[in-house]
């Protein structure tokens, strides 16, 4: 009964998001005022709906109704009942909801502010957003139903439906095969809900550029009220691969935390234009360069959110991540075939209007600069995206299936990264408009010196590896920029205000967030730059079979095997858990250690948790490999050391502070109330080191 | 060494321990070479070989973490493969023999697959040069129409000239 | 916006040849995404298409009328079951004894082979897998993956059935649950 309820809101929902295309359309149409707000009220109806509809999915979830095959496919009686309701997107059909639900939420948000200054771009948002969100529902409603029951017909059969077939009677299975015990972490409970929340907050500016297409509008207003989207979405999407950078290092037992499989470079794609697009942007606020640029930009941003969840859910790629094969493919297919020929059609129609100032003076101006971090950037997209979709292309012409793998990727990539480092490092001291080489000379110098004599120390004591004495000198010599940039400008406003160091900093982030936060980003991004060069350069790895009370040595550490036990945990899982001693140089006991080899007996599936040790310097990380109860020999342990890997983390936590500060509205000076709504750009004929 | 004094007692039970000596070094000898010929390669070694190669069943995992039975065994083939000698080279030929190129962490260069390492960096020297021709032309207009903008920045030196424009800067921005 | 002329080039619309590599760019990639999904979506080889030519060594003491390599087109004119397995394939083990038992009915007529195919194995579990269950027919390794992916198989076991003309004629995916369902299909094969 419930189930039923459940489905038929979402066709509903359904029907509702179609009529709110076609009033929109249709107001825009005959410039009736009353069917775009009709149109507008319809879709404000579409999360009430879906939520109400999300809510039975969950109540069905939590109480084992198991006749549903969803609930069957993800729960059982024994998982606790949090883990219950995040099986919610644990799942196809159940994530497709979840993908709707969101994808409601924000196009209701964005279309409850005040629409007075850019009425004509609302029916056009209001299309787009709501096209979004019934083709996700559409996907549920006719492929990926949630609420598909079980019916055994006269002859036995099991089969899956959501309206009862003739002859046939309910089905209640016993208990559910439960969900799929790599996600029942903790880190992987909150990674997809925060990349959906990425990609879905993406779609609202590529609905405003949409807008702007197809009304003709070739101004920059559309980047303007999306400015704080972008970054939010920026945000979410930046979270949402850390998370499931944290989770593969936690859970998948490898002692890594990127391993450049396809389903992860699918979400990093939308990443990297996503930043091209963060910083271009800034260009055309401040210079009016770029219309066509940052058009194409987002297209492709917004195209590679719906190619990632394809790649993932349609079985063309298979991985750890991959969904089972399903009908919903060719759906997704004909989704991104239309997106993308309108899109592409509609830019290149409305080419020449997208005219802008194209003033640039000096080829390391600001500018100059962005646009450079923008074909890294692309660079390296092309070279994921390659790499992606090579072994399809060699499976169809050779018939020989391919693996691109790490190797490729590294060595592709490290340099467009190393660069992009390094413009991190020097865009900062570029002015918008003229900058020369003479004027970067003389602010960089400083950093370049102490850059070099931190890669010394490095080289003398540390390493000789020449790739990472490089990272480290680009990592120092951001961080003395960055830190020099802040240095400077607190000292500026203490001589010229009087204030002490700390209000200095603090008038500094209040009147220039975006700026300072963005400092505050590229900080972080050298840290955790710094964790990527330890773990990826200096990681030290041994592998033994001990015995009890054996060591094994590795680096600093050595690691003793005390004892191993046997017993059953919480949800049904067959827990064979290790403790080791650990044991510094100097054989001083510095902590224990606990692996362990879960086994899911519903599942059928293992899983291998490593006992971590972590510090600044380093992190102890064992593994443990097998354990045969009957065998004399003992169990097989892995040990693995990851210099510096923490730094990584650390970092990403700096990121979030960061991108906090940049998104904080700007707190109007009290001197000049008058000039409080000018635009910026006003300013645009004269240098500035400072801007 | 010992040297057999003619004529003395003691030289028998010396020529004795001696033969056992010589004796007990022959028989230890082969025995050496023995083990010497077969050392069990280590974790570590095997490892080695099987991080670059990835599981021909599982799609994308490394052979040297894929936790499957199947795994097992072919790290175990690995293993045997070392002591009996074979190099790096030989043992990837050997699964790509068996199981096919997709084993391998990269695609071998032959035929198509040489596109994957040629492409991505014709597409960036494309990107490369459609950049420097926009950023040329942008300034040339810039520089034909408003030639009296290209103040030389030289006046920025003075820290006072610096905080003045920061000045302005935050005032403008509020 | 400041609508300053300075620098306004003339409204320039896309080039034709840029607009016509843009184009052909992207019905590319539609075009290999389709086939890619479509590919995916195909299953096994079905029934009714005419399976094309292998080549199959054979481990040796498993070799056939005492050759060391069949093919199939040198096997035409006889009733094939071909039979996709691998040592560390626990659901194979579950149809091994009827596989055994249903060649032992078979083997002596002549015009019916069953032909073991071990997918992506390594040889010593795969004879210990064989003598363990005591199989007889000829096996040989999948060499490079060839022929599994000729059949697309999805994972093993799965039995294909070739009549006497090289048809494909049933397809078993999972495990047999008896000796009598094998013989159920091959005997209409033999008329």
């Amino acid at each position: 009964m419930l189930a039923e309820i459940g489905y038929g809101i979402l066709v509903v929902a359904f029907v509702t998001a179609m009529y709110s295309v076609a009033a929109a359309i249709y107001g825009h149409r005959r410039r009736s005022a009353g069917a775009v707000e009709s149109a507008r009220r319809a879709m404000l109806l579409l999360w009430p709906l879906i939520t109400l509809s999300a809510a039975t999915l969950i109540y069905l979830l939590i109480s084992n109704h198991f006749e549903v095959s969803f609930v069957y496919e993800v729960t059982s009686r024994s998982m606790p009942t949090y883990l219950k309701i995040t099986a919610w997107w644990g799942g196809q059909a159940g994530s497709l909801v979840f993908w709707s639900w969101l994808m409601a939420a924000f196009a209701s948000l964005v279309t409850l502010r005040k629409w007075d200054r850019d009425r004509e771009f609302l029916p056009w948002v209001i299309v787009v957003t709501s096209v979004t969100t019934a083709f996700f529902l559409g996907l549920v409603v006719f492929f990926e139903n949630p609420f598909a029951r079980y019916w055994q017909t006269a002859a036995g059969d099991v089969i899956v439906s959501m309206f009862a077939p003739s002859h046939a009677a309910a089905f209640y299975p016993a208990d559910g095969r439960g969900l799929n015990p790599l996600l029942r972490h903790p880190g992987m409970i909150i990674h997809p809900p925060m990349l959906y929340l990425g990609f879905v907050s993406f779609v609202i500016p590529y609905a405003f550029a949409m807008a702007a297409l197809i009304t003709g509008r070739s101004d920059d207003r559309w980047i303007r009220l999306t400015r704080r989207w972008t970054l939010w979405a920026w945000l979410f999407l930046s979270f949402g691969l850390v998370l499931g950078s944290r989770w593969a290092y936690d859970v998948l037992g490898w002692g890594g935390f990127w391993g450049w499989d396809p389903v992860e470079i699918a979400a990093l794609m939308p990443w990297l234009t996503g930043t091209a697009f963060l910083h271009s942007v800034m260009i055309q606020e401040k210079r009016g360069l770029l219309k066509h640029w940052n058009m194409l930009l987002i297209i492709l941003t917004y195209a590679l959110v719906i190619f990632g969840t394809f790649l993932t859910r349609s079985g063309v790629l298979s991985s750890v991540h991959a969904f089972a094969q399903s009908a919903i493919g060719p759906a997704f297919f004909a989704f991104i075939g239309v997106t993308l020929i309108t899109s592409i059609a509609l830019l290149i129609h409305r080419w020449p209007e997208l005219r802008g100032e194209t003033e640039l003076r000096s080829m390391l101006s600001r500018e100059a600069l962005f646009l450079l971090n923008n074909l890294l950037f692309m660079s390296i997209l092309v070279v994921c995206f390659w790499g992606v979709i090579f072994p399809l292309i060699s499976e169809l012409v050779t018939g020989q299936k391919v693996t691109v793998g790490p190797p490729f990727y590294n060595r592709a990539t490290a340099p467009l990264f190393a660069s992009l480092m390094l413009l991190m490092g020097i865009a900062p001291l570029s002015a918008w408009g003229i900058s020369a080489v003479r004027t970067l000379g003389r602010l960089l110098w400083k950093s370049a010196i102490v850059a070099l004599l931190v890669t010394a120390a490095l080289f003398a004591g540390y390493t000789r590896n020449v790739m990472a004495l490089v990272g480290f000198f680009l990592v120092a010599l951001v961080l003395s920029i960055t830190f020099q940039e802040f240095w400077r400008a607190a000292q500026a406003r203490m001589r010229s205000q009087g204030e002490n160091f700390f209000s200095a900093l603090w008038t500094l982030f209040g009147r220039d967030p975006r700026r300072y936060g963005g400092y505050i980003i590229h900080i972080s991004m050298m840290l955790m730059a710094v964790g990527i060069l330890g773990i990826s350069f200096f990681q030290m790895q041994t592998q033994a079979t001990l015995s009890v009370d054996d060591s094994i040595s590795l680096g600093d550490y050595s690691v003793k095997y005390e004892s191993i036990a046997q017993f059953r945990g919480p949800d049904s899982r067959q827990v064979t858990r290790a403790v080791l001693g650990v044991y510094d140089s100097q054989d001083a006991f510095v902590g224990k250690l606990y692996p362990r080899i879960d086994f899911y007996a519903d599942a059928e599936q293992n899983m291998t948790i490593p006992g971590e040790f972590a510090s600044l310097k380093d992190d102890l990380y064992v593994l443990l490999i097998d354990w045969r109860p009957a065998s004399a020999t003992g169990a097989t342990f892995k040990v693995i050391i990851n210099p510096l890997v923490n730094w990584l983390w650390i970092g990403s936590l700096l990121f979030l502070v960061g991108i906090l500060i940049a998104a904080w509205p700007r707190r109007e000076a009290a001197s000049a109330p008058a000039r409080a709504r000018r635009p910026a750009r006003a300013d645009r004929s004269q240098p500035s080191a400072a801007d | 060494m010992i040297t057999k004094l003619p004529g003395s007692r003691p030289g028998l039970a010396s020529f004795t321990f001696a033969l056992l000596l010589l004796a007990g070094l022959l028989i230890a000898l082969p025995l050496q070479s023995v083990r010497a010929q077969e050392p069990t390669p280590t974790d570590d070694e095997v490892n080695r070989i099987a991080r670059h190669l990835y599981c021909p069943v599982c799609e994308n995992t490394p052979l040297d973490v894929c936790p499957t039975e199947a795994c097992r065994q072919w790290r175990d083939l690995i293993r045997q493969q070392l002591s009996q000698g074979w190099t790096e080279s030989r043992i990837q030929q050997y699964f790509v023999d068996q199981y096919g190129a997709r084993v391998l962490a990269e695609p071998p260069r032959t035929g198509l697959n040489w596109l994957v390492y040629v492409l991505p960096p014709l597409f960036i020297l494309a990107g490369v040069i459609v950049l420097f021709r926009s950023l040329r032309s942008w300034r040339a207009q810039a520089s034909d129409e408003s030639p009296k903008n290209e103040a030389a920045p030289s006046s920025e030196a003075p820290a006072d000239a610096y905080v003045a424009r920061l000045e302005d800067e935050l005032k403008k921005r509020s | 916006m400041s609508e300053t002329t300075a620098g306004t080039p003339a409204r320039r619309a896309v080039p034709i040849w840029v607009q016509v590599l843009i184009w052909a760019g992207l019905i590319g990639l539609l075009v290999i995404l389709a086939i890619g999904l479509s590919r995916s979506q195909r299953g096994t080889v079905q029934p009714g298409e005419r399976v094309g030519n292998f080549d199959l060594t054979l481990f040796s003491g498993y070799e056939y009328n005492g050759q060391a390599q069949v093919s199939l087109e040198g096997l035409r004119g006889k009733v094939l079951l071909i039979n996709f397995w691998a040592s560390w394939c626990k659901p194979c083990e579950q149809e091994a004894a009827e596989l055994r038992s249903a060649w032992a009915y078979y083997k002596d007529r002549g015009d019916v082979l069953f032909l073991g195919v071990d997918y992506v194995d390594t040889e010593p579990e795969a004879r210990e897998y064989l003598k363990k269950f005591d199989i007889t027919f000829p096996n040989g390794p999948d060499v490079g993956t060839r022929i599994s992916q000729m059949f697309r198989i999805k994972g093993v076991p799965e039995t294909y059935f070739v009549d006497r003309e090289g048809i494909l004629r049933y397809v078993q995916v999972g495990p047999f649950s008896s000796e009598g369902q094998i013989r159920a299909i091959v005997d209409p094969l033999l008329q």
